[in-house]
């Protein structure tokens, strides 16, 4: 009887799909990915078949980043000062925090445009709570978030539930909140923070300890180091193939030498930011939560195939609607950071430009705007192209015309990088 | 076969906009046995199917599960009792990796963290992930970078993992070398052998004869017949797919599989 089936010469139709191309030519290319041992060869081919893939990961914009810095170190040599450094990594983390949002509802494959707002709105709740109504720092903080939260939850329902676009429900939400924001305020327009507040202290105190800085940059390579031996050593005692030595030197290396020449440079000035350090804390734990928990594989999973996802038992109303919460969360979080930096809420806390810069550093840090691919550590760096920028802008007496116009380019490039490596995997995977 | 059946079907429908898909479809499978949904591209067959696992959810009609009426309006509700499908989009994640897509959505997980080494055992020991298609995919690769034939693999795979008790099949072997269908029957074969109800929806009727016992036909939405299929010729099949006995493709189908048997 089972002779019968595999001599089926209708089988046509099967090289007749449109993905379905004979087995010879997908072999060549698929090529051999089994364990390639530590060979310096081996670990060559796989970079290049990864560049060849589409994979170009955080190579493009840590190339940037660095022709950047090298062209403004070359144009004014106050660019890469400890001073300098040490006022960009300050002025990285609110919107920084709020392009980490973005990062979630990106991974979706969606947009949120009331980020701006909502971090602007954030900042003053708490600012009136606080100064105008002698409520408890830690209360008005808690209030400012959780209307933070409770904003992208229900920006998230509409879009889930309702099916309106999160394109349009953001866009209403964008000008929605900004009103609500000048109403809070009140006549007074402007609001000054109390100076001796925590809030004020987030972005003007320092940690200044070599040890300190240091200490930090060993334990974050140290901790990887350590993480990864364990993953190896348990693969290996499950009898797996254990992650290249290649793999993971690249990724230390990574790590060890941005880390250490931060702490080099910031220990010139005054230390270690306590700001910067926050930010920090919220990359990595959500860069955690996103590799390494259901949560986040079905944040993934939700934005690489709704459909999909939906088929395999996720829930996907659940998991779209709670990223607009994250979303909504973090616009609040940097909304406090903002406001303590300059240590006021006013009529433009939350302008369009923070949030054009929010989900320009999300894109250009190379989070894709197709859904499903994407880091946390895409805010981080993203963020630090478009602050060098506006920072050696500055320093240089440039134009704002230019500076927008420059970064204008930079997302430009990166949009256009992100299309070309899906259309290449597309492509490699179509051959 | 006097069981009570493991899907019972009575009275489904379904509706899209102007379009009736399915009218009043009756359909039973037992434990242990092979049902075979044929009929004409556009009979409805993946749209019964859809409405079985809970990817689209039947408008109308009552759906029994060992012999209770049960209720699926989601694929979630499925999966509970114990539906697992193979969809002919094959419905994978393209950017998550095979380990990945074998467990969305049923991840090995402590405390809501992945446990991602327990996982790629179990993908390791899947056997037909290595004997379904011609280069075994690696389990770490992404499946954006798969073959056609590998992801096949892969949602079967997926569709096994969960040791369904009723495995619904829509077209699996439409992108697997000839070889390897072969394989796939031999496991269609033991798992029903091992209790699991299967129906099978194929346009290639040599599949249908090689492993099905029965074969519900479906046109236009509706029952078109019930067979043996062991003890049926297989025009008579056909001819219950097209609705017409005596015309060209038939007379032109029929020789071609006299001539492979």
């Amino acid at each position: 009887m089972k002779g019968t089936a595999p001599g089926d010469p209708e089988s046509g139709r099967t090289s007749g799909r449109p993905r379905g191309g004979p087995g010879s030519t997908t072999r060549e290319t698929t090529g051999p990915d089994g364990p390639d041992g530590p060979d310096l060869a081996g670990y060559v081919r796989s970079l290049f078949d990864r560049l060849r893939g589409g994979e170009l990961g955080a190579v493009p914009v840590v190339v940037s980043l660095l022709v950047i810095w090298i062209v403004f170190q070359s144009l004014n040599h106050n660019f890469l000062s400890p001073r300098n450094v040490s006022n960009i990594g300050v002025d990285i983390t609110g919107p920084g925090l709020i392009a980490l949002g973005v990062v979630f509802v990106l991974l979706l494959g969606e947009m949120d445009l009331s980020v701006g707002s909502v971090s602007g709105l954030a900042a003053a709740i708490f600012a009136v709570m606080n100064v105008n109504h002698g409520v408890p720092e830690w209360l008005a903080i808690i209030s400012a978030l959780l209307a933070g939260a409770a904003i992208g939850t229900l920006q998230g329902f509409f879009f889930v539930r309702l099916g309106v676009p999160a394109f349009v429900v953001t866009l209403a939400g964008l000008l929605a909140w900004n009103g609500l924001m000048l109403y809070v305020l009140g006549a007074s327009g402007t609001i000054d923070l109390d100076e001796q507040g925590g809030v004020v202290a987030l972005t003007n105190r320092y940690i200044h300890s070599a040890a300190l800085a240091y200490g930090l940059a060993m334990l974050g390579t140290g901790t990887f180091l350590a993480v990864s031996y364990r993953d190896s050593r348990m693969r290996r005692s499950a009898g797996m193939a254990a992650r290249p030595v290649w793999a993971i030197a690249e990724r230390a290396v990574g790590i060890a030498v941005p880390a250490f020449a931060a702490a080099w440079i910031l220990d010139r000035y005054r230390g270690v930011p306590v700001s910067l350090l926050v930010f920090l804390a919220f990359i990595v734990g959500l860069d955690f939560v996103l590799r390494r928990t259901t949560y986040g594989r079905r944040i993934f999973a939700t934005g690489g195939d709704l459909e999909a996802s939906r088929r395999s038992g996720v829930n996907v109303t659940w998991t779209r609607v709670s990223a607009f919460t994250v979303s909504g969360t973090l616009a609040a979080v940097g909304g406090l950071f903002l406001a303590s930096r300059v240590a006021s809420v006013g009529q433009t806390s939350g302008s369009s430009t923070l949030l054009i810069d929010a989900i320009a550093a999300a894109v250009i840090g190379g989070v894709s705007l197709f859904g499903g691919r994407g880091t946390t550590w895409s805010a981080l760096l993203g963020i630090l192209v478009i602050q060098s920028i506006a920072s050696g802008m500055i320093l240089l007496g440039v134009q704002t015309a230019v500076q927008y116009m420059v970064t204008g380019s930079v997302l430009f490039g990166a949009v256009v990088l992100d299309s070309l490596s899906r259309h290449s995997q597309k492509v490699h995977r179509l051959t | 076969m006097a069981s009570t059946p493991v899907l019972a079907l009575h009275g489904v429908c379904k509706r899209f906009g102007a379009v009736q898909a399915l009218t009043d479809v009756e359909l039973e499978i037992r434990a242990g046995e092979v049902v075979a949904l044929v009929g004409d591209s556009g009979a409805g067959k993946s749209t019964l199917a859809k409405a079985i696992t809970g990817a689209g959810p039947a408008d109308e009609g009552v759906i029994e599960w060992q012999g209770r009426p049960a209720s699926i309006q989601r694929p979630r509700d499925a999966q509970d009792l114990g539906i697992a499908a193979v969809y002919q989009d094959l419905a994978l994640c393209e950017n998550l990796d095979v380990v990945a897509n074998l467990f969305l959505g049923h991840e090995i997980a402590r405390a809501g963290v992945l446990d991602e080494i327990a996982m790629e055992r179990h993908a390791l020991e899947l056997e037909p992930l290595a004997l379904l298609s011609k280069e075994p995919p690696s389990v770490r690769g992404v499946v954006a970078s798969l073959s056609a034939g590998q992801r096949q693999t892969v949602a079967i795979c997926r569709a096994i993992l969960s040791r369904p008790e009723l495995l619904v099949l829509d077209e699996p072997t439409a992108a697997l070398g000839v070889e390897q269908s072969g394989r796939f029957l031999d496991l269609v074969e033991r798992l029903r052998d091992s209790g699991t109800a299967i129906m099978l929806i194929s346009h290639n009727l040599g599949d249908v004869k090689a492993v099905a016992d029965q074969a519900a036909v479906l046109r236009h939405g509706r029952n078109n017949g019930f067979f043996d299929v062991p003890s049926t010729p297989q025009e008579q099949i056909v001819s219950s797919i097209t609705g017409v006995t005596d015309n060209a493709v038939t007379q032109r189908t029929t020789k071609t599989w006299e001539d492979m048997l």
